[in-house]
């Protein structure tokens, strides 16, 4: 059999990146505003879809390419990327991987067309990473169906967003709370959208807080068994990790571009700014780390195609020094463009307001530390 | 109905350089691409297809590389591909080529033909009239836009001249070239890059094809290239670096010397 | 008999083609050095007024097709005229001008008359016995090729408009014309002329303009600086492919290998980098300056005064030293 599939597919998604996310990215981050007309653009390509068999109306593709797309968007555009990210990774994957028939074959087709967008919510006002505190409960009424009661914060896609995959505490034992996961539509009666955020940097991405009062949910869209949603949703993380590292490593590879052609514009002293030791060498430096990112993404995202036990471990490697390495290498660009970096003239400072959130989101670098630690100390 | 579109892979001539050294051409690591005209004829087609449910076989000559090109078109949403590759076809002027590719058409079979207007590598615009005149079937070229009437089964097409267009009408089988500037070709989708995978790509060579052995390749080509040279630039010049003010200054200066003012 | 030169003369609504007259220039050029004809062919329809200009500009013979097939261009009915032609004259040489008629139908009828043909040709010349060396930009105006065509006849080439000179027109000069029934096969006539629109552009020509102001991408959004310049300096505004690719100015003002090519006396490039392209259509300038802020800009290469510097900041200060020097 022939395989040219993924030389084709990188360079799609390299000239849709450069000519139609690219010229959007600064307005979308002025504006603020979510950038639909490119989500359906991504729709129309399968973009929302690669990771989806074609038997649930996906494109029967994998992670290596859904992980390149994350990367090329995010070169460009970080919330262009994270839209992608959230909705493939967090909602996509978990009901493919852990949903039954009938979710896969109500779901799966709309969301993979693009149709549905997809959310995933998990963090709560008093419940980060912290499971025990999750406060938002699911009770089953008399005909069997659950009510959720309790609200979700800094849910990336949320208003968007049709499709969300929910963790909700459905019971306690001594250890603390047994979670469930469940997906929840937006027109299920109960559910709303409350506020927006208004964020430092992904600034055309939807981060809304997610109320539930009396929300009803078929009993049919609990996916797995009540007491696995946390294992659930922390499987969700590990891939949604790879994404994350992906679109820092995105982030990072767009800065170093930027740079390398104004310190080759940009004149000071009579000579070009790259013709001075220190921008080579900070250059040198960060592409290696660049390079070095891109590295562990790939490790992780072997892992995850070999369905391996290091996932977790892989995943949060990739995440930590991609986040870690994309905010070196925004900062630095901004400073080798001295005054102009500074300013919104150039793409940099938005990158660099966009890194500092892979640092953060889907675990912090501190997490991610955590689970590091926690795997190699076992 | 079963449209055929030729295409041709071209180095992306945007990024040759000259080598200010040994004066050639700088050809390595350039990439390969479609011909941009070639795509966008593969855009009409694939629009066609939209429209009637047309089938797009596409056909490209070219060496054995070529099959990225072909498989690139297929990503894009055609449904056969073709390389049309021998060593016998080496050397072909556009006259042996047209007869080559005509060869291939008619094994292919078609009821319309869709050509790019001209390849960047060579800008000859030669190849899709000849291809025509060889099957004996009527041409319009320069084709800027398409609508096809399904009723009549008429295509109406307007054909872009310096000052002026044209409407004009044709029913099959026909050969369009079309102009790239006027239809902007589509991405490749997810769907149809991992299904060309699957797909055989069809080697068409000289066996198959039994051109007239007189009319292709070096021997066939009535044209012959008899030296080529790259263009050296004059060295009386002046370069300066200063500031607005001063720069602008100088170009005044220039312009009274001159007397434009 | 002497061998003969043919040019295909292009005429639209009754009016000759500037570049037919240009290629009977270097047909003329041609046919001096290696003693040949200057033959011309014209078809339309009512145009019984053409061949006397054309002999003036230095047709030996000139055959013309007057019918009422030839009304408009369409490519059968031309090609069909013109094959007769090439019958009856048997040519040694023929030209026709690299426009989007001639391009259409030279390369039907060398595969019509299975002959060779040398593509948008900008350079001519010919040997004693008549061969002829048609030189011709490739690869976007990297590389230069000189082709021949030894074994058939007759050989044949598109020229580029505005490469060639015409000749000074002699009304005095005389020549023969020959009126051409052409016996059209009306079966073959497969394609229609439905509607033909003339698109008049308001913008004035780049071909001809003595002064040049040429814009690439550095500069799009700086295009009524630009225009207001180029007013102050009688010049006419071009531009690079991307500035068209982006909108900003139509088509016809392209210069370069898949636009325009133009010979000004003066060419002012402003934020043009200077892609072969580019060069391929504005090298011939009388003098070039250019403005790039990019110092190894390849255009550099080729300008007589090249300024590194951003020319939306000089041209402000260029409109007020020009005003001062007024």
């Amino acid at each position: 059999m022939a395989n040219f599939k993924y030389d084709l597919f990188n360079k799609m998604i390299e000239e849709f990146a450069l000519n139609e996310v690219k010229p959007y990215a600064a307005e979308v981050d002025e504006k603020e505003e979510f950038p639909y007309y490119t989500v359906e653009k991504m729709a129309k390509l399968g973009l929302m879809g690669i990771i989806v068999p074609k038997q649930y109306g996906g494109m029967g593709g994998d992670y290596k390419m859904y992980i390149k797309a994350v990367e090329e968007l995010a070169k460009y555009c970080a919330t262009t990327s994270v839209i992608l990210s959230a909705h493939e990774s967090l909602c996509v994957a978990p009901i493919m991987e852990y949903g039954t028939e009938e979710q896969k074959q109500k779901y799966l087709p709309k969301l993979a067309s693009g149709e549905w967008l997809g959310a995933f919510g998990l963090t709560e006002p008093n419940a980060g990473t912290d499971a025990n505190n999750q406060t938002t409960v699911a009770v089953p009424n008399e005909n069997g169906d659950y009510v959720l009661n309790g609200s979700k914060i800094f849910i990336t896609n949320a208003g968007p967003a049709h499709v969300y995959f929910i963790t909700a505490v459905v019971g306690r034992n001594p250890k603390g709370v047994e979670c469930a996961s469940f997906i929840v539509e937006s027109d299920m009666p109960g559910f709303s959208v409350g506020k927006k955020e208004k964020k430092m940097g992904i600034r055309g991405s939807s981060t809304c807080e997610l109320i539930f009062q009396n929300c009803v949910v078929p009993a049919g869209n609990l996916v797995g068994k009540p007491g696995e949603g946390f294992k659930l949703a922390m499987k969700a993380l590990d891939g949604g990790r790879i994404g994350i590292a992906a679109q820092a490593l995105g982030i990072a590879e767009g800065a170093l571009r930027e740079t390398i052609a104004y310190t080759k514009e940009r004149k000071q002293f009579k000579r070009s700014i790259s013709a001075f030791q220190n921008t080579q060498f900070v250059l040198a430096d960060l592409k290696t780390k660049i390079e070095a990112a891109r590295g562990l993404v790939e490790k992780a995202v072997d892992a995850k195609q070999a369905k391996s036990r290091d996932i977790s471990l892989y995943a949060a490697m990739a995440k930590l020094f991609c986040a870690e390495t994309a905010m070196e290498v925004t900062t630095k660009a901004v400073q080798l463009h001295g005054g102009y970096g500074y300013t919104r003239e150039y793409p940099v400072e938005r990158m660099m307001r966009d890194a500092k959130i892979t640092e953060i989101y889907e675990g912090t670098s501190e997490v991610q530390r955590m689970v590091i630690s926690g795997v190699i100390l076992k | 109905m079963k449209i055929a579109v030729c295409i041709k892979q071209v180095p992306k001539t945007t990024e040759i350089r000259i080598d200010p050294v040994t004066n050639t051409l700088i050809r390595d690591g350039i990439p390969s691409i479609i011909n941009p005209d070639d795509k966008s004829a593969l855009e009409v087609a694939l629009r066609i297809k939209e429209q009637t449910g047309a089938e797009i076989h596409v056909v490209c000559m070219g060496p054995g590389q070529a099959e990225i090109a072909l498989r690139e078109a297929l990503a894009m949403g055609a449904d056969e591909a073709y390389l049309v590759t021998d060593r016998a076809f080496a050397g072909s002027d556009t006259l042996a080529t047209s007869t080559i590719i005509a060869d291939a058409l008619k094994y292919v079979g078609f009821d319309y033909i869709i050509a790019g207007r001209q390849a960047i590598d060579g800008d000859t615009a030669q190849v899709g009239p000849q291809i025509a005149e060889h099957l004996g079937i009527p041409q319009i070229t320069y084709c800027a836009d398409f609508n096809y009437d399904k009723q009549n089964n008429v295509f109406k097409v307007k054909r872009q001249l310096e000052d002026r267009y044209q409407i004009l009408s044709v029913a099959g089988p026909a050969l369009f070239t079309v102009l790239s500037s006027s239809i902007t070709p589509r991405y490749m989708n997810v769907a149809d890059i991992i299904a060309q995978d699957d797909k055989e790509l069809h080697i068409l060579t000289y066996a198959d094809l039994q051109c007239n052995t007189e009319h292709i390749g070096l021997k066939g080509s009535p044209t012959k290239v008899k030296s080529t040279f790259t263009k050296q630039y004059n060295s009386d010049k002046q370069l300066v670096d200063t500031t607005p003010e001063e720069a602008a200054r100088i170009i005044a200066e220039l312009l009274k010397a001159k007397h434009i003012i | 008999m002497k061998k003969r030169i043919l040019v295909f003369c292009e005429q639209r609504d009754g009016e000759i083609a500037n570049v037919s007259l240009e290629l009977l220039g270097i047909a003329t050029q041609l046919a001096s050095t290696s003693n040949q004809e200057v033959c011309a062919m014209i078809g339309g329809y009512n145009i019984s007024n053409l061949p006397k200009t054309l002999v003036e500009y230095g047709a030996d013979i000139v055959y013309i097709a007057d019918d009422k097939n030839l009304e408009h261009y369409l490519t059968e009915q031309y090609a069909q005229a013109i094959s007769h032609i090439i019958k009856t004259c048997a040519p040694n040489i023929v030209l026709f001008p690299a426009t989007s008629i001639g391009r259409d139908l030279a390369p039907r009828l060398s595969a019509r008359l299975h002959t060779g043909l040398t593509a948008d040709c900008t350079k001519l010349e010919v040997d004693e016995e008549g061969s002829l060396f048609m030189t011709r930009p490739a690869f976007g105006g990297n590389l230069f090729a000189t082709i021949i065509c030894p074994n058939h006849k007759p050989q044949m080439s598109t020229v580029r408009p505005g490469v060639m000179q015409k000749n000074q027109p002699d009304s005095n000069r005389k020549g023969e014309v020959i009126d051409v029934k052409v016996p059209f096969d009306g079966t073959k006539f497969a394609v229609k002329l439905v509607e033909e629109k003339i698109e008049k552009s308001t913008e004035p020509p780049i071909e001809g303009a003595k002064i040049l102001v040429s814009v690439g991408r550095g500069m799009e959004k700086n295009i009524d600086q630009v225009r207001e310049f180029a007013d102050r300096i009688g010049g006419v505004v071009g531009c690079s492919r991307a500035v068209v690719d982006g909108g900003i100015l139509p088509q016809c003002k392209q210069v370069g290998q898949t636009g325009k090519t133009v010979r000004p006396q003066l060419y002012l490039a402003l934020g043009i980098s200077g892609a072969v392209q580019h060069l391929a259509g504005m090298s011939d300038s009388e003098f070039i300056v250019a403005i790039n802020k990019d110092k190894e800009a390849t255009i550099f290469g080729i300008a007589q005064l090249g300024v590194v510097g951003d020319a939306s900041a000089i041209l402000p200060h260029l409109i007020k030293q020009i005003e001062m020097m007024k």
